[in-house]
């Protein structure tokens, strides 16, 4: 049995519904994100969780235990909240001891616990100052260690990079996910950011109105979307028109020219339009070099140098591709107008209208 | 541009002369008790006066017990209404308000209606059940200061966030009011007391109307069988509404400058 179980959860707000049966086992230690726009719902489940909000119906079991009932102090719960949420009237050292103090620790272990915490946020030398006197990223790692000392049965993370900026962002996810993996304890994340869900989780939920889109591994999600949506809204995507010429050999036509994408074509007959999704890293510049890519007439509309990487944009008919190729300084890159080849991997071509 | 300035400057003038020209005959006025010479005999008589030291003790007992009474009052409601009741707060507002256009000479005499030896709730029977019936009063009278300071404090913090910070780490409603939103919004409350003080030391009506030994009574027996002693007393319930009005500006500014150190 998982050790987080949410079951058919559902929250209402009046007439509206913000989550639709909403199902998810969590292991234990496991990091899990809630990726999804705003509006989606992935807050209103985490503070589900929490205690904050109650389900209309569902449940939710934390080791084994139902928590729908519990007051969110009740829980055993450490939140981390996109606005820090410290308490300014404490100095640093105080707000990580406030849980430990509601919990009647002995003082010894209050102090050592507070230390332990402090060493690992690498904030020690900073345990007297107030939350006034610390930078966004240091009042996040702050707000980290006090959710953290009270030994939390599970970590929920609300936004809590929104606020910082990127370097710090990068650095602080990093250390977030290096922390979570030496405690060994359950984390649910909810982020906007893709690339932040796909670079610290063990699994991501795609959530789009309310619902869960698709669940598994980053590497999962990115290279298999299981519908329109994940895919176009996790990564950079193109999306091209095309015309089925022979739905149980899958082939169909782009711009004219037949393109053999390695999957039977379901659901459609010979004639229909369909749209097909490509990722950037699936488009080259160029003929193609392997049998299993197709070469298309393009028309270079835009070039935008970014030092290591060329971004391009180009017509392939009707359709426009947007791809990255690697700075070559022998070789100038393509200039708007100019007419090229560019290949594309019709293996990795994602059939789309599901 | 210059003429406006004059004007401005006029106009201030007439605001200092209305202000200070009364409050300069009052102190001159409660100088002269000594023929011939400025004396403070107006103001030895006042402060030795057993009276005075009783009524002056009360009263400030009676703001004291205000002061808590409203802070217990206050505080939780204004919270409990910002965190889960927002739309309930310009009904609040309006409750808050009414102390300002009910006379308390109207309140006092619906206490003594309701609350009289042949009622259900005989408060004014006894002299501690009346002195509990002055402080409801009071607080009453220093709600609409009361409320505005402390609910301007809340708006100032992020209060769910901390609260919902505070509930996830296990805290209790009464400890998270107590450690936590409280000390927050200490500055605020202390403003609220200060100007609660200043209104219970001069009440003259309510203490009257239910017979307390109170400082407003005294300064209008006062006023009604002497001279000079009513002016030292009137320089005095300045000089004491003053201070509580310093007392907020340094609190205010004591708080803005331990935020700027801090920062």
């Amino acid at each position: 049995m998982s050790f987080l179980t949410i079951s058919h959860l559902k929250k209402s707000f009046g007439a509206t519904t913000v989550v639709h049966d909403f199902n998810l086992n969590i292991e234990k230690g496991e990091f899990v994100s809630f990726l999804g726009p705003s509006g989606c719902g992935k807050t209103t489940v985490l503070r589900m969780v929490a205690g904050f909000e109650t389900p209309t119906s569902g449940k939710i079991s934390i080791g084994g235990q139902d928590v729908v009932n519990l007051k969110p102090n009740q829980r055993n719960i450490g939140m981390v909240f996109q606005a820090y949420a410290l308490f300014p009237n404490m100095t640093v050292a105080q707000n990580v001891a406030f849980g430990l103090k509601v919990a009647k620790k002995p003082q010894a272990e209050i102090n050592a616990t507070v230390h332990e915490m402090l060493s690992l946020i690498k904030l020690d030398h900073l345990a007297d100052r107030y939350p006034y006197q610390l930078s966004g990223g240091q009042q996040q790692r702050v707000a980290l260690a006090r959710a953290l000392a009270t030994k939390p049965q599970v970590l929920l993370l609300d936004e809590p990079l929104s606020a910082l900026d990127a370097k710090i962002r990068v650095s602080l996810r990093e250390e977030i996910r290096a922390i979570q993996r030496k405690l060994g304890i359950t984390t649910i994340f909810v982020t906007h950011d893709q690339e932040e869900a796909l670079s610290i989780s063990d699994r991501i939920v795609v959530m789009y109105e309310g619902k869960a889109e698709q669940v598994g591994a980053p590497f999962e999600i990115y290279n298999q979307p299981s519908s329109r949506f994940v895919a176009s809204f996790v990564g950079t995507l193109n999306t091209l028109d095309a015309t089925v010429r022979d739905a149980a050999a899958g082939i169909i036509a782009i711009d004219g020219k037949d393109v053999m994408i390695g999957q039977k074509i379901t659901n459609h007959k010979v004639g229909d339009k369909i749209s097909l999704a490509v990722r950037p890293e699936a488009v080259s510049l160029g003929e193609a070099t392997d049998k299993r890519e197709t070469t298309l007439d393009g028309k270079i509309n835009s070039v935008h140098f970014l030092g290591s990487v060329i971004r391009i944009r180009a017509s392939l008919g009707e359709n426009t591709v947007s791809f990255d190729t690697f700075n070559n300084p022998s070789a100038p890159p393509p200039s708007p107008g100019e007419n090229v080849k560019v290949s594309l991997a019709a293996k990795d071509m994602l059939l789309l209208g599901q | 541009m210059k003429t406006n300035r004059f004007w401005s400057w006029i106009a201030l003038a007439f605001g200092i002369i209305y202000f200070v020209v009364p409050l300069i005959g009052t102190l001159e006025f409660s100088l002269r008790m000594r023929r011939g010479v400025y004396s403070f005999d107006a103001y030895w008589v006042i402060l030795s006066d057993p009276r005075f030291q009783a009524t002056f003790g009360y009263s400030i007992v009676m703001a004291l017990v205000t002061i808590i009474v409203g802070i217990v009052l206050v505080v939780p409601t204004a919270y409990w209404v910002r965190l889960r009741l927002p739309g309930w707060r310009p009904f609040l507002e309006f409750i808050t308000l009414l102390p300002l256009v009910i006379p308390a000479i109207v309140v006092v005499f619906g206490y003594i209606r309701l609350y009289n030896t042949s009622s259900f709730l005989p408060l004014t029977g006894s002299a501690m059940g009346t002195n509990l019936l002055l402080v409801f009063g009071y607080t009453m009278l220093a709600l609409p200061y009361m409320y505005r300071a402390v609910d301007t404090g809340l708006g100032a913090i992020d209060i769910r966030t901390m609260t919902e910070a505070a509930e996830s780490l296990g805290a209790s409603r009464l400890k998270i009011m107590w450690s936590v939103i409280l000390p927050n919004v200490l500055v605020a409350v202390l403003s609220g007391a200060f100007l609660t003080f200043a209104i219970v030391i001069g009440e003259f009506t309510m203490a009257a109307l239910l017979n307390r030994p109170a400082f407003g009574p005294f300064l209008q027996l006062i006023g009604a069988n002497r001279a000079y002693e009513p002016a030292a007393l009137a320089v005095i319930s300045f000089a004491i509404t003053w201070v509580c009005m310093g007392l907020i500006q340094v609190v205010t500014r004591l708080n803005k400058s331990l935020a700027a150190t801090k920062r």
